[in-house]
């Protein structure tokens, strides 16, 4: 282990920097009014959209929890005058690829379609966006299907151990419950829940669109109109501000398995502060991607402790954290959440050293680029920016922002971010020798 | 996360993936092979400046010597040790330095390693390659705390899990002689006593360029790949006398099986049967391109196909159905089809419905709307594979190291869209045999065990997907460039076939 700093380090002096990603992002917006991000790429003859909604579950009473997370669901179970059954067929023969996705801050629908099938894909999805049919046959079979989900995730102990944590730190605020929500909330779900939530959800005021593809900024805009054009225009609620309530300590929830889940962590970091970048880049040293982060060198590779351990910050739309995972064997558990902590602490009082930012900066600068990989990966990138109100300039100017974040920054977001005694761990298994309680 | 997937998460793992279904002839793929016999493809994508360089073995887990189960994976976890020049741990380094990823994956018939980084760095990635393919150095410390990585593995991954301990019992039933019927990870019984030795006998015989695939994919021109190869790994000696993979063979399969296995932990019950099914050979992928179909049209969509629409959505018999059949593998592989009942269901019952299905789809035929709609999904994939490089390259990887050749890879569309509603229907009658099958119950235990968790207000966590060590489950998704969880993970339905570093 003597050698690997420097030579990491010889290595990224000897070679050229990295290729800055070579993706050219034009602004469009429609004669409708609809602002959208176009990456064109007319190599393959396809094209991939993805509309992020602003909003999400959070929105949703919590009476009514689940309700966005099932209406997301019957998107593509009947629309227009097609059932569920004919809505796939008429996919299957256009050979569109759909998607729908709900979160918490936002919902999510994706689209890919053959060039030659533009209009009809684009016909097709916007049936199931503004049409949606709740079906009451439909409605009773997928809310199963949720109720299925719920009682297998009650017996997992990954599952467990995201509820607790969740339901501990956000006891009062949709962050602290399932989206799915309960088997009680879901069993009184009804229709008026569902149109509810998607006149909700679904408004084209709070679309944010990105689009790669085989198609012009011209052929592009007549389609958005059509897709999301006839949708209503939002009607925001006011969803406040969180911060954990979780203090420092263990909580262990009884589960027969030879490994115990761990999940820990305290509060984090907004993305918009101007210390994100060395939040982010701390982040990577002691557990981000890869094998010779702080946490896996300690506890996987000296130790042998867990199969992977990880970090990463999850600034959210209302709530920032800083969260880890890993499993390990009952009777290791409890060494390996010693040395997390030891490690919190260490990193918090010392920062990290030269070496390891220079790799840190290295290995994620040269990262960046290899993102920009395949149509969907691209749109995904185009909404995310600007639901982060990110310039659309900011791809060619991120790798700067890692660049400019010094030593120092690191060790003074180090101090304020890293508390080892606010560290709460939620441990699902039967672990040796630990108790619920306080440090 | 996708309902479906939601529920399609409560049966995993089954069985082997389904395949992905085409890949163009186009001229962008081309192969040369070096005097020591390493073989090469080169596939171009000149749409970013990335490339996926990968090497693939010839051997896995199906390869093993008796008692010795775990090793090729272990063995795999070990070569991110030292060698000569490097020390243990520098070979990731080095190339997260570059801003790049790597890892590595072990399966029954292969055994891969990939780095996607930026093109220019091509040539590192090779020498460091080349290099670790002969002069690993391990000791027995890194060996003994490697070892407890992958009992740790195999205690999250499989222990952990009641579907994947149900589809390790399904297996051994499955092939009454084949190492298939060995879990790829090993047994730990077996996994917990395996030595440096076990290790480095296992390397050093399958571990050389004529037992080698190199896969270059991305922003590279074939002659420039041509060139670094002859360089780096053109000198490494072959490994004599290694033959063509022969391993145990099954004898005539007569009787049907039958398996339960129970765990306090299931909590949606499900049947599966699997019949033992050909696998595509090369020139002659036919049978295995029916059954492709066959699988689609059983069990592909949840809205469309013969299982899915029927006791999902007419009968509403089933919350979740499955058909499931992979031709790429080097030796017989499985058809399987599940089926996740209605609470209000016995799994006896939902055993009739699958045969119920068998029956439905051997009496009634194909619907021809459907088998066109497929055709065109089929054409259709072709293109929109194009768009990932890493897929293209682990296709053709899979499919080499399970006998096929570049010419199989690149007919296989052809074949597929040339199967006839006769073809399905011979292959169904061929394979849906009692006598290959298991069937097999996973349940709870009766009477029902006492809750096991003390349930606290459930909360959001994207239902899952294995943990892998560089991709932590995150339990809500954050919306930042910096991470975008934009993407939705794909029902996985797969069993472990791989397993990764």
């Amino acid at each position: 282990m003597i050698a690997r700093l420097t030579t990491a380090l010889a290595a990224a002096i000897l070679l050229p920097l990295p290729a800055v990603a070579e993706v050219e992002i034009q602004e469009i917006t429609t004669p409708g009014g609809i602002t959208a991000w176009l990456v064109e790429e007319h190599s393959i003859p396809f094209t991939s959209i993805e509309v992020q909604f602003e909003g999400g579950a959070n929105e949703e009473p919590l009476e009514a929890r689940g309700a966005t997370y099932l209406m997301m669901g019957l998107l593509e179970e009947g629309a227009g005058d097609m059932d569920a059954r004919a809505f796939s067929e008429r996919r299957e023969a256009l050979a569109a690829r759909t998607d729908f996705d709900a979160n918490n801050d936002s919902v999510t629908i994706g689209l890919s379609f053959l060039t030659e099938n533009r209009e009809e894909s684009v016909d097709l999805m916007r049936a199931a966006l503004v049409d949606p049919s709740f079906d009451p046959e439909a409605v009773e079979r997928v809310r199963e299907q949720v109720l299925a989900g719920l009682a297998a995730d009650a017996r997992d102990p990954q599952e467990i151990a995201g509820e607790t944590f969740a339901a501990l730190s956000f006891p009062e605020h949709p962050y602290g419950s399932r989206i799915e929500g309960t088997p009680e909330t879901v069993a009184a779900l009804n229709i008026d829940d569902l149109r509810t939530a998607h006149t909700r959800a679904l408004t084209r005021d709070r679309a944010r669109v990105g689009v790669t593809g085989d198609i012009t900024a011209e052929e592009l805009a007549p389609l958005l109109d059509r897709l999301l054009g006839d949708l209503p225009e939002s009607d925001p609620v006011d969803i406040p501000e969180v911060e954990t309530a979780l203090d420092g300590g263990i909580t262990v929830v009884d589960f027969p398995s030879p490994q115990s889940v761990v999940l820990f962590g305290h509060s984090g970091i907004a993305f918009d502060d101007p210390d994100y970048f060395a939040a982010f880049i701390l982040n990577h040293i002691i557990g981000g991607r890869g094998f010779d982060s702080r946490l896996m060198t300690e506890v996987r590779e000296k130790r042998g402790l867990t199969y992977g351990i990880g970090t990463f910050l999850s600034p959210r739309d209302k709530s920032e954290e800083m969260l880890g995972q890993f499993s390990s064997s009952n009777d290791k558990a409890a060494e390996a959440i010693e040395i997390v902590r030891a490690e919190w602490a260490h990193i918090a009082e010392e920062g990290v050293t030269p070496e390891e930012l220079d790799a840190a900066k290295t290995y994620l600068t040269g990262a960046y680029p290899l993102r920009f990989d395949g149509n969907s990966r691209i749109a995904g990138i185009l909404t995310g920016m600007q639901s982060l109100d990110l310039p659309i300039d900011y791809i060619p100017n991120r790798n700067d922002r890692i660049e400019a974040v010094t030593l120092d920054d690191v060790k003074r977001v180090a101090a304020e971010l890293l508390r080892p005694e606010d560290l709460h761990f939620v441990v699902v298994g039967q672990p040796d020798g630990l108790r619920s309680g306080s440090f | 996360m996708p309902i479906r997937t939601l529920v399609a998460g409560l049966m995993l793992p089954l069985m082997l993936a389904q395949p992905t279904l085409a890949q163009v002839t186009d001229d962008t793929v081309t192969t040369f092979t070096l005097d020591n016999g390493m073989e090469a493809i080169v596939i171009e994508d000149h749409r970013a400046p990335v490339v996926v360089h990968m090497v693939w073995y010839d051997v896995g887990a199906a390869d093993e010597p008796p008692g010795k189960s775990g090793i090729a994976h272990f063995l795999e976890h070990l070569m991110f040790k030292g060698t000569d020049t490097l020390e243990p741990g520098e070979f990731s380094r080095t190339v997260s330095a570059q801003g790049g990823s790597d890892n590595a994956f072990t399966s029954y018939d292969y055994t891969g390693y990939f780095q996607r980084v930026a093109a220019d760095r091509l040539e590192l990635m090779m020498r460091m390659e080349a290099d670790r393919m002969r002069n690993l150095v391990l000791d027995d410390e890194d060996m003994l705390t490697e070892r407890d990585v992958v009992l740790e593995e195999r205690a999250q991954r499989t222990e952990s899990n009641p579907g994947a301990i149900f589809g390790e019992m399904r297996s051994a039933a499955q092939y009454l002689n084949h190492p298939y019927r060995i879990p790829i990870i090993g047994w730990r019984h077996e996994v917990s006593e395996l030595t440096l030795e076990d290790a480095l006998a296992f390397y050093r015989r399958f571990y050389a360029p004529n037992n080698a695939t190199l896969i270059v994919a991305g922003d590279v021109e074939p002659e420039e790949v041509r060139a670094l190869a002859e360089t780096h790994y053109g000198p490494i000696e072959p490994t004599p006398g290694l033959g063509p993979r022969v391993r145990p063979s099954e004898p005539p399969q007569v009787s049907p099986r039958r398996l339960t296995y129970e765990d306090a932990r299931v909590s949606n019950p499900y049947v599966v049967r699997s019949y033992l099914a050909p696998e595509r050979d090369t020139g002659n992928q036919e049978e295995a391109a029916a059954l492709t179909l066959l699988a689609e049209i059983m069990g592909g969509s949840p809205a469309t196909s013969v299982m899915g629409r029927i006791l999902e959505q007419e009968e509403g018999v089933a919350l979740y159905t499955q058909a499931s059949y992979s031709g790429t593998s080097y030796d017989d592989t499985t058809f399987s089809l599940a089926v996740l009942p209605t609470p209000d269901r016995t799994l006896e019952q939902a055993e009739a419905d699958l045969d119920r299905m068998i029956d439905t789809i051997l009496e009634e035929g194909i619907d021809p709307a459907q088998l066109e709609r497929m055709r065109t999904q089929i054409r259709a994939a072709s293109i929109y594979e194009r768009d990932s490089l890493q897929g293209r390259a682990r296709e053709f990887g899979t499919a080499i190291t399970s006998g096929l050749t570049v010419q199989d890879v690149l007919d296989w569309p052809e074949i597929l869209a040339a199967v006839t509603e006769e073809d399905i229907l011979a292959a169904a009658r061929r394979v849906f045999r009692p006598e290959r099958s298991v069937t097999g119950y996973l349940r709870k235990p009766e009477p029902a065990a006492p809750p096991t968790a003390a349930r606290i207000e459930p909360v959001s966590q994207a239902p899952g997907t294995a943990t892998l060590p560089e991709a932590p489950e995150t339990p809500a998704a954050p919306a930042d460039p910096e991470a975008p969880a934009t993407e939705v993970p794909a029902p996985q339905i797969t069993q472990p076939e791989e397993t990764d570093q």
